[in-house]
Protein backbone atom coordinates (compact mmCIF):
# COMPACT_ATOMS: atom_id res chain seq x y z
CA UNK A 1 0.00 0.00 0.00
CA UNK A 2 1.64 3.46 -1.16
CA UNK A 3 -0.21 6.64 -0.06
CA UNK A 4 0.28 9.55 -2.15
CA UNK A 5 0.91 12.23 0.63
CA UNK A 6 -0.02 15.79 -0.65
CA UNK A 7 3.67 17.40 -0.06
CA UNK A 8 6.18 14.61 -0.51
CA UNK A 9 4.90 12.33 -3.04
CA UNK A 10 3.47 8.96 -3.09
CA UNK A 11 5.12 6.68 -0.03
CA UNK A 12 5.27 3.44 1.59
CA UNK A 13 2.56 2.55 4.11
CA UNK A 14 5.33 2.17 6.62
CA UNK A 15 5.86 6.11 7.60
CA UNK A 16 2.35 6.78 7.72
CA UNK A 17 0.31 6.18 11.13
CA UNK A 18 -3.93 5.70 10.79
CA UNK A 19 -5.34 7.44 12.92
CA UNK A 20 -9.17 5.67 12.02
CA UNK A 21 -12.04 7.08 10.65
CA UNK A 22 -12.25 10.92 9.45
CA UNK A 23 -15.31 11.53 11.20
CA UNK A 24 -12.92 12.64 13.74
CA UNK A 25 -12.13 16.27 11.56
CA UNK A 26 -15.84 16.77 12.85
CA UNK A 27 -15.57 17.50 16.89
CA UNK A 28 -18.64 18.27 18.09
CA UNK A 29 -19.28 21.30 20.61
CA UNK A 30 -18.34 20.35 24.51
CA UNK A 31 -22.01 20.99 25.24
CA UNK A 32 -23.24 19.20 22.72
CA UNK A 33 -25.38 16.13 23.54
CA UNK A 34 -24.11 12.85 24.71
CA UNK A 35 -25.72 11.17 21.50
CA UNK A 36 -23.85 13.32 19.28
CA UNK A 37 -20.62 12.63 21.45
CA UNK A 38 -21.43 8.76 21.35
CA UNK A 39 -21.50 9.67 17.04
CA UNK A 40 -18.22 10.62 16.98
CA UNK A 41 -16.23 8.71 19.44
CA UNK A 42 -17.95 5.20 18.78
CA UNK A 43 -20.46 5.19 16.03
CA UNK A 44 -19.09 4.26 12.53
CA UNK A 45 -20.99 3.79 8.89
CA UNK A 46 -17.73 1.70 8.67
CA UNK A 47 -18.46 1.16 4.89
CA UNK A 48 -17.15 -2.22 2.61
CA UNK A 49 -16.02 0.27 0.12
CA UNK A 50 -15.28 3.67 -0.36
CA UNK A 51 -14.05 5.65 2.55
CA UNK A 52 -12.22 8.56 4.16
CA UNK A 53 -9.70 8.00 7.36
CA UNK A 54 -7.12 10.11 8.86
CA UNK A 55 -3.91 9.17 8.81
CA UNK A 56 -0.24 11.16 9.88
CA UNK A 57 3.09 11.21 8.00
CA UNK A 58 4.85 10.56 10.88
CA UNK A 59 8.10 9.20 8.94
CA UNK A 60 7.89 11.89 6.36
CA UNK A 61 6.41 15.67 6.99
CA UNK A 62 4.50 15.19 9.90
CA UNK A 63 1.45 15.95 8.02
CA UNK A 64 -2.14 15.19 8.46
CA UNK A 65 -3.96 13.94 5.66
CA UNK A 66 -7.16 12.54 4.72
CA UNK A 67 -6.77 9.07 2.28
CA UNK A 68 -9.51 8.53 0.09
CA UNK A 69 -9.49 4.72 -0.18
CA UNK A 70 -11.39 1.32 -0.54
CA UNK A 71 -11.67 -1.24 2.43
CA UNK A 72 -12.56 -3.96 0.19
CA UNK A 73 -9.75 -3.52 -2.78
CA UNK A 74 -7.16 -1.57 -0.84
CA UNK A 75 -6.94 0.65 -3.98
CA UNK A 76 -5.84 4.33 -3.10
CA UNK A 77 -8.33 7.03 -4.66
CA UNK A 78 -6.75 10.31 -2.84
CA UNK A 79 -5.55 12.18 -0.51
CA UNK A 80 -5.60 15.93 1.01
CA UNK A 81 -4.38 17.44 3.75
CA UNK A 82 -6.37 17.86 6.46
CA UNK A 83 -6.62 21.64 6.57
CA UNK A 84 -7.54 21.20 2.67
CA UNK A 85 -10.11 19.08 4.04
CA UNK A 86 -11.53 21.13 6.43
CA UNK A 87 -11.85 24.20 4.31
CA UNK A 88 -13.34 22.16 1.52
CA UNK A 89 -16.18 21.48 3.69
CA UNK B 1 -25.10 -40.34 13.69
CA UNK B 2 -23.22 -40.70 16.61
CA UNK B 3 -19.31 -41.38 16.58
CA UNK B 4 -17.79 -44.02 19.02
CA UNK B 5 -15.02 -46.41 18.88
CA UNK B 6 -17.10 -49.38 17.97
CA UNK B 7 -18.96 -47.26 14.86
CA UNK B 8 -15.19 -46.84 13.63
CA UNK B 9 -14.40 -50.22 14.17
CA UNK B 10 -17.74 -51.34 12.12
CA UNK B 11 -17.49 -49.10 9.24
CA UNK B 12 -13.44 -49.80 9.22
CA UNK B 13 -15.01 -53.82 8.22
CA UNK B 14 -17.90 -52.77 6.37
CA UNK B 15 -16.25 -50.67 3.81
CA UNK B 16 -16.83 -47.21 5.55
CA UNK B 17 -20.24 -46.94 3.89
CA UNK B 18 -22.10 -45.79 6.66
CA UNK B 19 -21.15 -42.45 6.62
CA UNK B 20 -23.50 -40.19 5.81
CA UNK B 21 -23.53 -36.04 5.88
CA UNK B 22 -22.98 -34.59 9.58
CA UNK B 23 -25.70 -32.32 8.98
CA UNK B 24 -29.10 -32.01 6.54
CA UNK B 25 -29.30 -29.21 3.46
CA UNK B 26 -33.12 -28.27 3.65
CA UNK B 27 -34.85 -25.50 1.67
CA UNK B 28 -35.41 -22.83 3.57
CA UNK B 29 -38.73 -22.33 5.06
CA UNK B 30 -41.34 -19.53 4.71
CA UNK B 31 -41.22 -19.02 8.78
CA UNK B 32 -39.16 -19.73 11.93
CA UNK B 33 -39.41 -19.22 15.63
CA UNK B 34 -36.09 -17.61 15.14
CA UNK B 35 -33.51 -16.76 12.65
CA UNK B 36 -30.13 -16.72 13.24
CA UNK B 37 -27.86 -14.15 10.88
CA UNK B 38 -24.63 -15.81 10.31
CA UNK B 39 -22.93 -19.54 10.00
CA UNK B 40 -20.39 -18.97 11.96
CA UNK B 41 -18.85 -20.27 15.46
CA UNK B 42 -21.26 -18.02 17.43
CA UNK B 43 -24.21 -18.01 15.71
CA UNK B 44 -23.42 -22.43 15.20
CA UNK B 45 -23.57 -22.32 19.11
CA UNK B 46 -25.98 -19.80 19.13
CA UNK B 47 -28.60 -21.99 17.63
CA UNK B 48 -26.92 -24.80 19.09
CA UNK B 49 -27.81 -23.78 23.06
CA UNK B 50 -31.08 -22.36 21.92
CA UNK B 51 -31.98 -25.61 20.66
CA UNK B 52 -30.18 -28.47 24.10
CA UNK B 53 -30.93 -25.67 26.96
CA UNK B 54 -33.78 -23.22 25.80
CA UNK B 55 -36.00 -26.21 23.87
CA UNK B 56 -36.00 -23.83 20.67
CA UNK B 57 -36.19 -25.73 17.64
CA UNK B 58 -37.55 -24.01 14.83
CA UNK B 59 -34.52 -21.93 14.18
CA UNK B 60 -32.92 -21.70 11.22
CA UNK B 61 -29.09 -20.31 10.65
CA UNK B 62 -28.96 -18.34 7.63
CA UNK B 63 -24.88 -18.41 6.34
CA UNK B 64 -24.24 -16.50 2.84
CA UNK B 65 -21.00 -18.83 2.49
CA UNK B 66 -20.64 -22.43 3.67
CA UNK B 67 -19.76 -23.65 7.23
CA UNK B 68 -16.52 -22.77 8.21
CA UNK B 69 -15.66 -20.60 5.68
CA UNK B 70 -15.55 -17.20 7.40
CA UNK B 71 -13.61 -16.69 10.87
CA UNK B 72 -14.13 -19.89 12.14
CA UNK B 73 -12.14 -21.28 10.08
CA UNK B 74 -9.27 -18.34 9.85
CA UNK B 75 -8.73 -18.06 13.54
CA UNK B 76 -5.29 -19.18 15.59
CA UNK B 77 -7.26 -21.49 17.53
CA UNK B 78 -6.73 -19.94 21.37
CA UNK B 79 -8.79 -20.91 24.19
CA UNK B 80 -8.03 -19.16 27.60
CA UNK B 81 -9.67 -17.53 30.16
CA UNK B 82 -7.22 -14.88 31.47
CA UNK B 83 -9.20 -11.62 31.24
CA UNK B 84 -8.96 -8.93 34.12
CA UNK B 85 -12.16 -6.82 34.57
CA UNK B 86 -15.86 -7.70 35.64
CA UNK B 87 -18.01 -8.98 32.80
CA UNK B 88 -15.08 -10.43 30.73
CA UNK B 89 -13.77 -12.70 33.67
CA UNK B 90 -17.44 -14.19 34.59
CA UNK B 91 -17.66 -14.53 30.54
CA UNK B 92 -14.88 -16.19 29.68
CA UNK B 93 -15.00 -18.45 32.85
CA UNK B 94 -18.03 -19.56 31.54
CA UNK B 95 -16.86 -20.09 28.07
CA UNK B 96 -13.60 -22.06 29.01
CA UNK B 97 -15.78 -24.49 30.91
CA UNK B 98 -18.34 -24.97 28.44
CA UNK B 99 -15.30 -25.82 26.19
CA UNK B 100 -13.91 -28.45 28.65
CA UNK B 101 -17.22 -30.51 28.18
CA UNK B 102 -17.69 -29.61 24.66
CA UNK B 103 -16.40 -32.85 23.07
CA UNK B 104 -18.72 -35.24 24.95
CA UNK B 105 -21.55 -32.84 24.38
CA UNK B 106 -21.17 -32.56 20.94
CA UNK B 107 -19.92 -36.36 20.25
CA UNK B 108 -17.08 -34.90 18.20
CA UNK B 109 -13.40 -34.74 19.15
CA UNK B 110 -12.62 -30.63 18.45
CA UNK B 111 -8.91 -31.80 19.73
CA UNK B 112 -9.30 -29.32 22.41
CA UNK B 113 -5.61 -29.40 24.16
CA UNK B 114 -5.19 -27.76 27.49
CA UNK B 115 -1.45 -27.23 26.95
CA UNK B 116 -1.60 -23.92 28.80
CA UNK B 117 -0.75 -20.43 28.28
CA UNK B 118 2.01 -18.45 29.06
CA UNK B 119 2.02 -14.82 28.72
CA UNK B 120 5.85 -13.28 28.72
CA UNK B 121 6.60 -10.21 31.16
CA UNK B 122 9.61 -8.16 30.73
CA UNK B 123 10.29 -5.89 33.17
CA UNK B 124 9.07 -5.39 37.04
CA UNK B 125 6.37 -3.23 36.79
CA UNK B 126 4.71 -5.89 34.06
CA UNK B 127 5.31 -8.24 36.41
CA UNK B 128 3.19 -6.45 38.82
CA UNK B 129 0.40 -5.99 36.22
CA UNK B 130 0.57 -9.96 35.66
CA UNK B 131 0.61 -10.53 39.40
CA UNK B 132 -2.59 -8.32 39.38
CA UNK B 133 -4.43 -10.07 36.28
CA UNK B 134 -2.95 -13.50 37.96
CA UNK B 135 -5.08 -12.19 41.34
CA UNK B 136 -8.14 -11.10 39.24
CA UNK B 137 -8.09 -14.92 37.00
CA UNK B 138 -8.03 -16.98 40.63
CA UNK B 139 -10.51 -14.49 42.16
CA UNK B 140 -12.82 -15.52 38.93
CA UNK B 141 -12.03 -19.57 39.85
CA UNK B 142 -10.09 -20.04 37.49
CA UNK B 143 -5.84 -20.86 37.19
CA UNK B 144 -3.04 -18.67 37.16
CA UNK B 145 0.30 -19.27 38.16
CA UNK B 146 3.16 -16.25 38.23
CA UNK B 147 6.18 -17.71 36.27
CA UNK B 148 9.81 -16.55 37.46
CA UNK B 149 12.48 -17.25 34.59
CA UNK B 150 13.64 -20.45 35.32
CA UNK B 151 9.82 -21.38 35.20
CA UNK B 152 9.43 -20.08 31.44
CA UNK B 153 12.84 -21.86 30.61
CA UNK B 154 11.33 -25.01 31.58
CA UNK B 155 8.61 -24.65 29.59
CA UNK B 156 10.65 -22.88 26.58
CA UNK B 157 14.21 -23.37 26.78
CA UNK B 158 14.32 -21.66 23.20
CA UNK B 159 13.21 -18.02 23.85
CA UNK B 160 16.09 -15.45 23.98
CA UNK B 161 15.48 -14.75 27.61
CA UNK B 162 18.85 -12.22 27.54
CA UNK B 163 17.48 -10.29 25.14
CA UNK B 164 18.73 -6.85 24.88
CA UNK B 165 15.55 -4.86 24.85
CA UNK B 166 12.99 -7.13 26.02
CA UNK B 167 14.58 -9.46 28.54
CA UNK B 168 12.19 -12.27 29.71
CA UNK B 169 11.68 -11.73 33.75
CA UNK B 170 8.89 -13.80 33.74
CA UNK B 171 5.09 -15.48 32.89
CA UNK B 172 2.04 -15.25 33.52
CA UNK B 173 1.07 -19.25 33.02
CA UNK B 174 -2.67 -20.42 32.71
CA UNK B 175 -2.72 -24.03 32.12
CA UNK B 176 -6.07 -24.40 31.89
CA UNK B 177 -5.61 -22.44 28.24
CA UNK B 178 -4.77 -24.35 25.13
CA UNK B 179 -5.75 -24.67 21.29
CA UNK B 180 -8.66 -26.62 20.04
CA UNK B 181 -9.49 -27.62 16.12
CA UNK B 182 -11.25 -24.72 14.75
CA UNK B 183 -12.97 -26.50 12.24
CA UNK B 184 -14.10 -29.32 14.10
CA UNK B 185 -15.94 -26.72 16.53
CA UNK B 186 -18.17 -25.11 13.73
CA UNK B 187 -18.58 -28.39 12.25
CA UNK B 188 -19.71 -29.85 15.69
CA UNK B 189 -22.27 -27.26 16.78
CA UNK B 190 -23.83 -27.15 12.99
CA UNK B 191 -24.05 -31.36 13.33
CA UNK B 192 -25.02 -30.81 16.45
CA UNK B 193 -27.97 -27.91 16.32
CA UNK B 194 -29.09 -29.84 12.91
CA UNK B 195 -29.49 -33.28 15.21
CA UNK B 196 -32.35 -31.40 17.19
CA UNK B 197 -33.50 -29.88 14.43
CA UNK B 198 -32.10 -26.67 13.80
CA UNK B 199 -32.00 -26.17 9.68
CA UNK B 200 -28.38 -25.04 8.37
CA UNK B 201 -29.52 -22.63 5.02
CA UNK B 202 -25.76 -22.14 3.64
CA UNK B 203 -25.27 -19.94 0.14
CA UNK B 204 -28.15 -17.59 1.66
CA UNK B 205 -27.68 -14.28 1.77
CA UNK B 206 -29.76 -11.71 3.97
CA UNK B 207 -30.28 -8.91 2.05
CA UNK B 208 -32.98 -6.76 3.68
CA UNK B 209 -34.49 -6.91 7.25
CA UNK B 210 -37.90 -6.34 7.23
CA UNK B 211 -39.54 -3.84 10.01
CA UNK B 212 -43.02 -2.65 10.75
CA UNK B 213 -43.67 -0.20 13.05
CA UNK B 214 -40.20 -0.88 15.47
CA UNK B 215 -40.99 -4.97 15.65
CA UNK B 216 -39.01 -7.19 13.29
CA UNK B 217 -41.07 -9.27 11.21
CA UNK B 218 -38.66 -11.19 9.01
CA UNK B 219 -35.88 -10.98 6.52
CA UNK B 220 -35.35 -11.20 2.99
CA UNK B 221 -33.11 -13.39 1.40
CA UNK B 222 -30.99 -14.51 -1.94
CA UNK B 223 -33.32 -17.64 -1.73
CA UNK B 224 -36.86 -15.88 -0.59
CA UNK B 225 -38.42 -13.83 2.40
CA UNK B 226 -38.50 -16.05 5.74
CA UNK B 227 -40.83 -14.60 8.65
CA UNK B 228 -39.42 -14.93 12.02
CA UNK B 229 -40.47 -13.03 15.39
CA UNK B 230 -36.82 -13.03 16.58
CA UNK B 231 -33.58 -12.46 14.47
CA UNK B 232 -30.19 -12.34 15.74
CA UNK B 233 -27.56 -10.12 13.94
CA UNK B 234 -24.13 -12.60 14.47
CA UNK B 235 -21.90 -11.46 11.44
CA UNK B 236 -18.61 -10.92 12.60
CA UNK B 237 -16.80 -8.26 10.25
CA UNK B 238 -20.00 -7.84 8.30
CA UNK B 239 -21.88 -6.43 11.27
CA UNK B 240 -22.03 -2.70 9.90
CA UNK B 241 -23.73 -3.90 6.67
CA UNK B 242 -26.17 -6.07 8.21
CA UNK B 243 -27.14 -3.62 10.80
CA UNK B 244 -27.58 -1.33 8.19
CA UNK B 245 -30.61 -3.33 6.81
CA UNK B 246 -32.28 -2.67 9.99
CA UNK B 247 -31.52 1.10 10.02
CA UNK B 248 -28.62 0.26 12.61
CA UNK B 249 -25.57 2.40 13.01
CA UNK B 250 -22.76 0.26 15.36
CA UNK B 251 -19.45 1.18 17.29
CA UNK B 252 -17.86 -1.18 15.50
CA UNK B 253 -15.30 -0.74 12.55
CA UNK B 254 -13.73 -3.51 10.72
CA UNK B 255 -10.46 -4.50 10.36
CA UNK B 256 -8.17 -7.00 8.66
CA UNK B 257 -5.78 -9.32 10.77
CA UNK B 258 -3.38 -11.82 9.77
CA UNK B 259 -2.25 -15.13 10.70
CA UNK B 260 0.39 -16.91 9.80
CA UNK B 261 1.46 -20.95 9.53
CA UNK B 262 5.12 -22.52 8.90
CA UNK B 263 5.71 -25.93 7.23
CA UNK B 264 5.29 -28.64 9.64
CA UNK B 265 8.01 -29.32 12.00
CA UNK B 266 8.74 -32.08 15.01
CA UNK B 267 7.02 -30.78 17.77
CA UNK B 268 8.90 -27.86 19.52
CA UNK B 269 6.45 -25.71 21.07
CA UNK B 270 4.19 -27.55 23.60
CA UNK B 271 2.18 -24.68 25.25
CA UNK B 272 1.14 -21.19 23.86
CA UNK B 273 3.33 -18.37 23.89
CA UNK B 274 2.30 -14.61 23.91
CA UNK B 275 5.05 -12.08 23.52
CA UNK B 276 3.08 -8.68 24.29
CA UNK B 277 5.35 -6.27 23.68
CA UNK B 278 5.70 -7.64 20.22
CA UNK B 279 2.21 -8.08 19.55
CA UNK B 280 3.15 -11.68 18.93
CA UNK B 281 1.87 -15.02 19.97
CA UNK B 282 2.82 -18.80 18.74
CA UNK B 283 1.30 -22.35 19.28
CA UNK B 284 2.37 -25.29 17.24
CA UNK B 285 -0.69 -27.08 15.51
CA UNK B 286 -1.26 -31.09 15.86
CA UNK B 287 0.41 -31.34 12.40
CA UNK B 288 3.54 -29.47 13.27
CA UNK B 289 2.84 -26.17 11.95
CA UNK B 290 3.87 -22.70 13.82
CA UNK B 291 0.23 -20.85 14.48
CA UNK B 292 1.00 -17.54 14.71
CA UNK B 293 0.38 -14.14 14.43
CA UNK B 294 0.32 -10.07 15.83
CA UNK B 295 -1.61 -6.91 15.60
CA UNK B 296 -3.86 -6.00 13.33
CA UNK B 297 -3.11 -4.12 9.97
CA UNK B 298 -4.59 -0.69 11.53
CA UNK B 299 -6.45 0.47 8.72
CA UNK B 300 -10.07 -0.75 8.64
CA UNK B 301 -10.55 -3.26 5.94
CA UNK B 302 -13.09 -5.88 4.59
CA UNK B 303 -9.99 -7.35 2.28
CA UNK B 304 -9.63 -10.74 4.18
CA UNK B 305 -5.78 -10.37 3.19
CA UNK B 306 -3.25 -7.89 4.57
CA UNK B 307 -0.51 -6.06 3.53
CA UNK B 308 3.70 -6.64 4.14
CA UNK B 309 4.24 -4.17 6.88
CA UNK B 310 2.27 -6.26 9.27
CA UNK B 311 3.61 -9.31 8.24
CA UNK B 312 7.11 -7.92 8.82
CA UNK B 313 6.32 -6.60 12.02
CA UNK B 314 5.20 -10.03 13.51
CA UNK B 315 8.41 -11.75 11.69
CA UNK B 316 10.85 -9.33 13.20
CA UNK B 317 8.71 -9.75 16.89
CA UNK B 318 9.31 -13.67 15.91
CA UNK B 319 13.02 -13.42 15.33
CA UNK B 320 13.43 -11.40 18.09
CA UNK B 321 11.34 -13.28 20.96
CA UNK B 322 12.96 -16.93 19.60
CA UNK B 323 15.75 -16.77 17.27
CA UNK B 324 15.54 -20.57 16.23
CA UNK B 325 11.88 -19.67 14.29
CA UNK B 326 14.32 -17.84 11.54
CA UNK B 327 15.38 -21.37 10.53
CA UNK B 328 11.67 -22.58 9.53
CA UNK B 329 9.79 -21.57 6.80
CA UNK B 330 6.61 -19.81 6.40
CA UNK B 331 4.10 -22.31 4.78
CA UNK B 332 1.17 -19.56 4.44
CA UNK B 333 -0.64 -16.10 5.55
CA UNK B 334 -4.16 -14.97 5.50
CA UNK B 335 -6.60 -12.33 6.69
CA UNK B 336 -10.05 -12.33 8.58
CA UNK B 337 -12.13 -9.10 9.20
CA UNK B 338 -12.64 -8.53 13.06
CA UNK B 339 -15.35 -6.48 14.23
CA UNK B 340 -13.07 -4.09 16.55
CA UNK B 341 -15.39 -2.30 19.06
CA UNK B 342 -14.49 0.91 20.68
CA UNK B 343 -13.36 -0.89 24.35
CA UNK B 344 -12.05 -4.03 23.13
CA UNK B 345 -15.08 -5.93 24.47
CA UNK B 346 -18.26 -7.57 22.89
CA UNK B 347 -21.98 -6.98 22.54
CA UNK B 348 -24.57 -9.06 23.22
CA UNK B 349 -27.94 -7.07 23.82
CA UNK B 350 -31.24 -6.10 22.93
CA UNK B 351 -31.49 -3.56 20.22
CA UNK B 352 -33.94 -0.49 19.45
CA UNK B 353 -36.11 -2.97 17.59
CA UNK B 354 -38.95 -5.15 19.16
CA UNK B 355 -37.17 -8.79 18.24
CA UNK B 356 -33.51 -7.95 16.61
CA UNK B 357 -31.28 -9.10 18.97
CA UNK B 358 -27.09 -8.55 18.15
CA UNK B 359 -23.77 -9.91 19.04
CA UNK B 360 -20.69 -8.60 17.60
CA UNK B 361 -17.63 -6.70 19.23
CA UNK B 362 -15.44 -9.83 19.34
CA UNK B 363 -12.18 -8.02 18.26
CA UNK B 364 -9.67 -10.72 17.38
CA UNK B 365 -10.81 -13.04 20.20
CA UNK B 366 -13.83 -14.44 19.04
CA UNK B 367 -12.70 -18.46 19.02
CA UNK B 368 -12.50 -18.71 22.31
CA UNK B 369 -16.15 -17.26 22.97
CA UNK B 370 -17.63 -19.44 20.79
CA UNK B 371 -19.60 -21.54 23.49
CA UNK B 372 -20.39 -19.11 25.43
CA UNK B 373 -21.43 -16.42 23.30
CA UNK B 374 -23.89 -18.87 22.22
CA UNK B 375 -25.20 -19.93 25.46
CA UNK B 376 -25.19 -15.98 26.34
CA UNK B 377 -26.92 -15.30 23.35
CA UNK B 378 -29.53 -17.84 23.23
CA UNK B 379 -30.31 -17.37 26.57
CA UNK B 380 -31.45 -13.64 25.87
CA UNK B 381 -32.53 -14.00 22.83
CA UNK B 382 -35.13 -16.65 24.16
CA UNK B 383 -36.05 -15.49 27.90
CA UNK B 384 -35.44 -11.93 27.28
CA UNK B 385 -32.95 -11.68 30.05
CA UNK B 386 -29.07 -11.03 29.97
CA UNK B 387 -27.10 -14.59 30.93
CA UNK B 388 -25.72 -14.00 34.75
CA UNK B 389 -22.31 -14.27 33.27
CA UNK B 390 -22.88 -11.75 30.27
CA UNK B 391 -24.68 -8.91 31.91
CA UNK B 392 -22.11 -6.60 30.97
CA UNK B 393 -22.27 -6.69 27.54
CA UNK B 394 -24.72 -3.93 26.75
CA UNK B 395 -24.94 -1.89 23.61
CA UNK B 396 -25.59 1.42 25.62
CA UNK B 397 -22.63 1.72 27.48
CA UNK B 398 -20.53 4.15 24.89
CA UNK B 399 -23.50 6.52 24.86
CA UNK B 400 -23.55 6.62 28.83
CA UNK B 401 -20.10 5.76 29.62
CA UNK B 402 -21.12 3.34 32.42
CA UNK B 403 -19.86 -0.11 32.01
CA UNK B 404 -16.68 0.24 29.51
CA UNK B 405 -14.51 -2.15 29.62
CA UNK B 406 -11.49 -1.57 28.45
CA UNK B 407 -8.99 -4.25 29.25
CA UNK B 408 -6.03 -2.23 27.69
CA UNK B 409 -6.97 1.33 28.82
CA UNK B 410 -6.28 2.68 25.12
CA UNK B 411 -9.49 4.30 25.18
CA UNK B 412 -12.04 4.75 22.61
CA UNK B 413 -10.19 4.26 19.29
CA UNK B 414 -11.55 0.79 17.14
CA UNK B 415 -7.68 0.11 15.91
CA UNK B 416 -6.54 0.71 19.46
CA UNK B 417 -7.95 -2.91 20.95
Amino acid sequence: MRIPCPICGTRDRREFYCQGDAVMLDRPAPDAEPEVWDGYLHLRENPAGVTRDLWYHSYGCGSWIVVTRNTVTHEILGAVLVTEAQDAA
Amino acid sequence: MRFSGWRILKEGLTGNKGWVPHWRDPEPKSEYDVLIIGGGGHGLSTAYYMARDHGITNVAVLEQGYIGGGNVGRNTTIVRANYGLPGNSEFYSHSLKLWEGMEQDLNLNTMHSQRGIINLFHSDGARDAAARRGNAMINQGDDAILLDREGVREHAPYLDFENSRFPVYGGLYHPRGGTARHDAVAWGYARGADMRGVDIIQNCEVTGIHIEHGVVKGVQTSRGAIRAKKVGIVVAGRSGQVAAMAGMTLPIESHVLQAFVSEGLKPCIDTVLTFGMGHFYISQSDKGGLVFGGDIDFYASYAARGNLPAMEHVMAAAMTLMPMIGKAKLLRSWGGIMDMSPDGSPIIDKTHIDGIFLNCGWCYGGFKAVPGSGSAFSHLMATGNYHPAATRYRLDRFRTGHGIMDEEATGSQHNLH
